[in-house]
């Protein structure tokens, strides 16, 4: 890839913001929090994260709010990624690597289903308020 | 110890982050044989006392968490830079800010690989709030520099999947055209 300046960028940006007013925005409010303290770090949050970002931009998903976050106490269980749909449940994932990760675009987010095996119930006791 | 560099800078800016600061500079230089890595920032530093705990695996700021008794993040930062007989220096005031610097040498057979510096900046820069990052990247030869301040004027915001791929394919761009 030819190396992009800002003033590309702006022009990216537009074509996409063009491209994105036709599609529809139901996903809006829908937020994807990826944990990254030093063990989400170790276990692969990064490559969780760039392929959740990934997966939306291939599905032509717009308007989801992709985070990263702190250790959310659930270090066993690491990378952790909560999933925030509204009128579904909210979702701590346990062990989401990148493939997993695009399992939560693909289920979660575009069909509306939770994902077997990967929820955990809720951040470690020391961690709620 | 970690898997890659930056792996280990992931950690330290999200201390910086932790830390309140509204500014944090990432300065990352590589030649031939040498990564060198400095984080700086604005936040609530740390008193002596403090700093001298922090090298401890099992202490961790009370408070982040109220029963949580490890943090392993400047630990396994100097478990690295001792196994590959590299630098390190941490430097704090309280209420001025923190500055970690380290260097390794490439060529030691156990110094990690740089790692995939686009997309951990781009991790580190998605955070919640209003803080800046500024990566300096430099070489021998090169360099470029990206902030957080101008991709978010750039993009709008930084927060939806959309404007992310596209900050995650600039950082890209920039890294891959480095001469070396």
């Amino acid at each position: 890839m030819a190396k992009l300046t800002l003033d590309d960028l702006r022009k990216l940006r537009d074509e996409k913001q063009k491209a994105m007013e036709k599609r529809d925005p139901s996903n809006k409010d829908a937020q994807i929090i990826v944990g990254m303290g030093t063990c989400g770090i170790a276990a692969g949050a990064k490559e969780t994260f760039n392929a959740i970002i990934e997966e939306l931009d291939t599905k032509g998903i717009t308007h989801v709010l992709v985070r990263q976050t702190g250790c959310m106490g659930l270090c066993h269980s690491e990378p952790t990624v909560e999933v925030i749909v509204p009128n579904m449940p909210v979702v701590i994932y346990g062990n989401v690597d990148a493939l997993t990760g695009k399992k939560i675009v693909n289920d979660h987010i575009i069909n509306k289903h939770l994902i077997d095996n990967h929820i955990c119930d809720k951040p470690a006791m020391d961690i709620v308020r | 110890m970690h898997a890659s560099v930056c792996d280990i800078i992931a950690d330290l800016v999200q201390n910086s982050i932790e830390a309140g600061a509204s500014r944090v500079e990432l300065d990352v230089f590589t030649d031939s044989d040498t990564i060198r890595v400095r984080v700086a920032d604005n936040g609530k530093g740390m008193d002596k006392a403090t700093l001298k705990k922090v090298v401890d695996p099992f202490y961790s700021e009370a408070g982040k968490h109220d029963h949580r008794r490890v943090g392993l993040g400047i630990p396994l930062l100097l478990q690295t830079v001792e196994a590959v007989k590299g630098k390190s220096d941490i430097r704090s005031e309280l209420g001025k800010g923190t500055v970690v610097e380290f260097s390794l040498d490439s060529r030691h057979f156990d110094t990690p690989p740089l790692g995939d510096l686009p997309v951990t900046v781009l991790g580190l820069m998605a955070f919640a709030g209003t803080y800046d990052l500024v990566l300096k990247r430099t070489t021998l030869a090169d360099g470029y520099s990206v902030s957080r301040s101008e991709l978010t004027e750039a993009l709008g915001n930084l927060e939806e999947s959309d404007t992310l791929i596209l900050a995650r394919d600039y950082l890209k761009s920039q890294e891959d055209n480095l001469n070396h």
